[in-house]
């Protein structure tokens, strides 16, 4: 909304006339800013895609192996660290991709050996402390092996330049990578799932354990599999998102607390959940974020409006899991009962 | 068992390494606390801070006013909270002579009322909060910075001159982003199209923010972010395509730490400083050289001011042959400002912040390396705009 | 060897007697800042206490107990910004705007259990680490420096660091005993009882919800207390207070300590944070090693450290 239709509203406000010809004023303001509100959406849609990277993998560990991995964000992180270190060794951003993608998921099935594997039917707050630990661990780690200042991964020039995806509506070329490539992966991840023999395990595997070790299968393997495939995801989240935010150390920390909320509302074990959700807390964030202060600052003075404006829009991210949780406590889209 | 008394060996361990600190003597060596961030996404600044310190040091003999040096460095770990606690360890349990130091306006706002309650001398070397220059100003504590809204005010007055008429602003919502946007708004002349505050320093994707501005269709977009958050918002920038259509004007997002991994996205992109490596001055010279030749890098902003800080030290302790003391006389010595700053001239105003030029810099390529370049002097002899809210004389 | 003097209690009875005696030790040496730091941890320890109350004996782990931290601070905080600088006033109010938030938030989550619980409790938490962070009048994401602590004219004066400091280890004292009490009440047998079996418990005929959550508001209005506290110690407050991390900080007291006593959470409160800050000197890696240390805490000391001295007991 411009600075004149607020001013219109102000003086509306301040003459006690009807509080509607505001609201007309802005009706009409917003359908003339419909491509902007768009171009925002796209927004949201693409921080919903990198979301549901990495809550495709946390739904899956939590919902089969039952394990709270707080650990999911360091994945992401390293996952963007080898992006760069590769991707300058090779000189390709996609073979850079590619090899950060093997060698995250060959760590995340070590660390499942290693550590997490110890963790499995316990109590939920031993997961929270060890994975936690395990966080402390990894950024340490990061800092010794590739230094405290962070790393770039430069993006080919030709992504430097916005799309022009519908008439009088521009969008970030990379960015429309980022969604177009998430999408492919849903894809494929939901082939996985539903029509493949270790997809079918996993959807064993998650409604009832006892049963799929009963019938022979190495669950210690599927396990490590899994939680290995959900590294790679995470690991590509990480690199995914590297151009845009560049690495470093702690990346993965705030987004995995998003990625949570994500799967809490979509229903812990659902990827269709996670996915739905994703999109959800993605819109919310960015749209919140863009027309939330606008609209505070029809009451408020600049500064306030500015202040209170972005914090309201995280806020109503967890409005919405609270709600869930005490109306729908399974969330929306519950995974087969166990 | 064995478990449990190493349990309790590492506990009263780390009692007695709390313990030992005061244990020892003061003798006749100064000294210093010095905090900043060392850990974390901006760690960077703080490394620059304290290598261009010990630089300063190496240059005076690491003696001040001829008494040796003793420097403790602090990580305020880029939280107020913590760069309170720190704050006050410095003070009761170090007992230093002085603190140096402080990047962040928020760290330095939380770690100020310890400070002046205990009249410890300080000095500033990047914070700016606007407060601090104005009615928080205190007899013992100097800056050899800048108030926050000086940088962006001259950058507003660039703005002028380049003949922008609708600009939008976006900053971090923390004290100097504030700052900054109203600093910049101060001296622009055109008109504002609209402002953004974001999250900080969590919020590092821009997307609505750029997406605000573009619609908005201004003539230029103003932005502030300092360290690694500035790399971001410059990549994405870059990224949205908007570079060929609206220009951007910078404060301190620019600097020899961001421009090594922006590379080519920078270049082209003016910003304001009070310091720029080129110029040509004897100090700034052998400070630069010796900072290359030592530490393999380029010195920043940040680096140059803490650099000064030394020297400014240095300048108090001999004027008042060592006798720490007198705070009085300590605080005549300082704000006499009888040292040579990187920055060639350097004098104080009455609330203890320096009157100073500010320059136009740009990004050119040199070579291989991409640099910072002094274009044009923007303001001469500056005075920030709070000095009237300080009451000292 | 009587049936009293196990290492455990042998261990608190050091502990309590040593931080009794530190402010002696503080005037001594002139280390006023040894003082100030067990202030803190004392305070800290408050809060690992409370939160232990819900989660060690209740089964309710919270990831959002630092929100009650931060509201008591910022009553304090704000009512001294607004020029209402007396104690009897600010703590009062620090403590029912604590315990209606418990109530609040209590009503709503425990409606739900396990790791939903967790996170409906984060989720509030972090809405009100949002509303701190969106007061432009209070500093915003800046925080709120306090200029002058409570005033209790002709009771206590705060400004004396010593008086302080026993004024917070009293009440520590106090509250660890509070908590023994509620523990060993009828209440707190029917508290423990939901936590091991919360149906079997309804069926004999006690409305758990209603048990569970005045637990669960008492607990918050200790942690309120701390809270406030925490604000005049510091003399500053900020939204950083109750970000999630340092939820995460005082689960990670109460389990280090031991979460199957009263006093376990002071042991943890101490030994985290006495780590966190001895190994700062020792290394500028910390976390190579505590966090590793973390994970075996978790894996092989369930009981933390009071589980581990138990176990010396025992042989």
């Amino acid at each position: 909304m411009d600075g004149r239709s607020a001013r219109f509203c102000r003086l509306v406000f301040a003459g006690h006339l009807w509080p509607i010809l505001c609201l007309a004023r802005i009706a009409v303001t917003l359908a003339g800013a419909m491509l902007y509100f768009i171009e925002q959406c796209l927004n949201g849609i693409q921080l919903g895609m990198l979301l549901f990277l990495l809550a495709a993998g946390l739904t899956l560990i939590f919902g089969i192996m039952d394990l709270v991995n707080l650990a999911h964000g360091s994945l992401y992180m390293i996952g963007a660290y080898f992006a760069a270190t590769f991707a300058a060794l090779t000189g390709s951003f996609i073979a850079g991709a590619v090899l950060a993608l093997v060698a995250t998921l060959l760590v995340g099935m070590a660390v499942e050996v290693i550590a997490i594997r110890r963790l499995y039917g316990r109590d939920h707050l031993d997961h929270v402390l060890g994975t936690f630990g395990l966080i402390l661990f990894f950024n340490e780690l990061v800092r010794l092996i590739w230094g405290p200042a962070g790393m770039t991964l430069p993006l080919p020039n030709q992504m430097l330049t916005a799309v022009q995806v519908l008439p009088g509506v521009y969008y970030p070329a990379y960015r429309i990578v980022i969604i177009a490539t998430t999408l492919v992966v849903a894809l494929l991840l939901y082939l996985l799932v539903m029509r493949t023999r270790i997809g079918m395990l996993i959807r064993a595997g998650a409604s009832n354990r006892e049963m799929v070790s009963a019938l022979g299968i190495n669950i210690k393997l599927l396990y490590t599999l899994v939680f290995g495939l959900g590294a790679a995801l995470a690991g590509f989240a990480g690199l995914m998102q590297a151009p845009i935010l560049t690495v470093q150390i702690g990346m993965g920390e705030n987004i995995l607390i998003l990625a949570f909320v994500v799967i809490i509302i979509g229903g812990i074990g659902s990827i269709r959940g996670a996915f739905v959700a994703s999109i959800i807390v993605g819109l919310i964030d960015t749209v919140g974020r863009a027309f939330i202060p606008d609209i505070l600052r029809l009451f408020l003075s600049n500064n306030a409006a500015s202040t209170l404006g972005p914090s309201l829009s995280s806020m109503m991210i967890y409005m919405l899991m609270a709600a869930i949780l005490v109306f729908r406590p399974e969330g929306l889209f519950p995974a087969a009962s166990k | 068992m064995i478990k449990t008394m190493l349990k309790a060996g590492v506990a009263a361990g780390a009692l007695l390494a709390l313990t030992a600190g005061a244990a020892v003597p003061q003798g006749k060596t100064i000294k210093i606390g010095f905090i900043s961030t060392f850990s974390g996404p901006v760690a960077a600044i703080g490394n620059d801070m304290r290598n261009s310190f010990e630089l300063g040091l190496d240059h005076l003999g690491r003696k001040l006013g001829g008494l040796p040096v003793e420097v403790i460095y602090e990580d305020d770990g880029f939280k107020p909270e913590v760069g309170l606690q720190k704050t006050q360890k410095l003070i009761e349990s170090d007992k230093v002579d002085f603190v140096v130091g402080y990047i962040w306006s928020n760290v330095l706002l939380a770690s100020i009322k310890p400070l002046v309650d205990s009249k410890t001398f300080t000095v500033i070397t990047n914070a700016g909060a606007s407060q601090v220059a104005g009615e928080l100003c205190s007899p013992y504590v100097f800056s050899t910075s800048w108030n926050n809204d000086q940088t962006p005010q001259a950058v507003g007055l660039y703005m002028n001159q380049k003949g922008v008429k609708t600009a939008f602003l976006i900053g971090p919502n923390y004290a100097a982003g504030k700052d900054m946007l109203a600093g910049v708004a101060s001296t622009f002349k055109g008109q504002i199209l609209g402002q953004e505050l974001t999250r900080w320093p969590d919020q590092l994707d821009f997307s609505a923010e750029l997406s605000k501005a573009r619609a908005a269709k201004p003539d230029a977009i103003f932005a502030f972010y300092p360290g690694g958050p500035g790399i971001q918002f410059i990549t994405q920038y870059a990224q949205s395509g908007l570079k060929g259509q609206i220009p951007l004007y910078t404060a301190f997002t620019l600097d020899e730490l961001s421009i090594p991994r922006l590379k080519e996205l920078a270049v082209g992109i003016p910003g304001a400083q009070e310091w720029v490596n080129d110029l040509p001055n004897e100090t700034n010279k052998k400070y630069v050289a010796d900072y290359k030749a030592k530490y393999k890098s380029s010195p920043s902003f940040y680096g140059a001011q803490t650099y000064d800080a030394a020297a400014l030290l240095d300048s108090v302790v001999a004027g008042v042959k060592g006798d720490l003391s007198n705070k009085d006389a300590m605080r005549k010595e300082a704000e006499k400002a009888n040292f040579k700053s990187v920055r060639g001239n350097f004098k104080y105003g009455h609330n203890h912040m320096p009157i100073q030029n500010f320059y136009l810099q740009d990004v050119v390529k040199q070579g291989d390396d991409y640099v910072l370049k002094t274009v044009a002097t923007i303001v001469e002899n500056d005075v920030d705009k709070h000095a009237d809210k300080c009451p000292m004389k | 060897m009587t049936a009293w003097l196990t290492p455990r209690n042998a261990v608190a009875v050091v502990l309590v007697a040593l931080l009794a005696l530190l402010p002696f030790y503080a005037s001594v040496t002139g280390n006023y800042f040894l003082m100030s730091m067990f202030t803190r941890i004392l305070i800290l320890a408050m809060a690992a206490v409370s939160l232990n109350l819900i989660m060690g004996f209740g089964g309710m782990v919270s990831f959002g107990h630092a929100a009650y931290i931060g509201i008591g601070g910022y009553v304090v905080g704000i009512l001294a910004k607004e020029g209402i600088g007396s104690g009897f006033v600010q703590w009062p109010l620090a403590l029912a705007v604590s315990g209606l938030f418990a109530l609040g938030v209590g009503a709503l989550s425990l409606r739900t259990r396990g790791v939903y619980f967790i996170m409906i409790t984060l989720a509030f938490a972090q809405m009100v680490y949002y509303v701190a962070i969106g007061l432009d009048r209070y500093g915003g994401d800046d925080g709120l420096t306090i200029h002058k602590r409570s005033t209790f004219d002709g009771v206590i004066d705060l400004s004396n660091r010593t008086l302080f400091y026993y004024l917070c280890f009293a009440l520590l004292l106090a509250m660890v005993y509070l908590v023994w009490r509620i523990v060993n009440s009828r209440f707190g047998m029917v508290i423990q009882g939901a936590r091991s079996n919360d149906r079997r418990m309804r069926a004999i005929g006690f409305a758990t919800f209603r048990y569970k959550l005045t637990c669960f508001v008492i607990a918050g209005v200790m942690c309120g207390l701390a809270g406030a506290l925490l604000a005049n110690h510091t003399n500053f407050v900020s939204p950083a207070m109750m970000h999630w991390t340092r939820s995460g900080d005082l689960i990670v007291m109460a389990v280090l300590g031991g979460m199957g006593s009263a006093f376990g959470p002071v042991i943890g409160a101490i030994a985290f944070l006495l780590l966190e800050e001895g190994l700062s000197r020792v290394t500028e890696y910390t976390n190579i090693i505590l966090g590793p240390l973390l994970l075996l805490v978790a894996l092989y000391a369930r009981g933390g450290i009071d589980g581990l001295l138990a176990r010396v007991h025992r042989g």
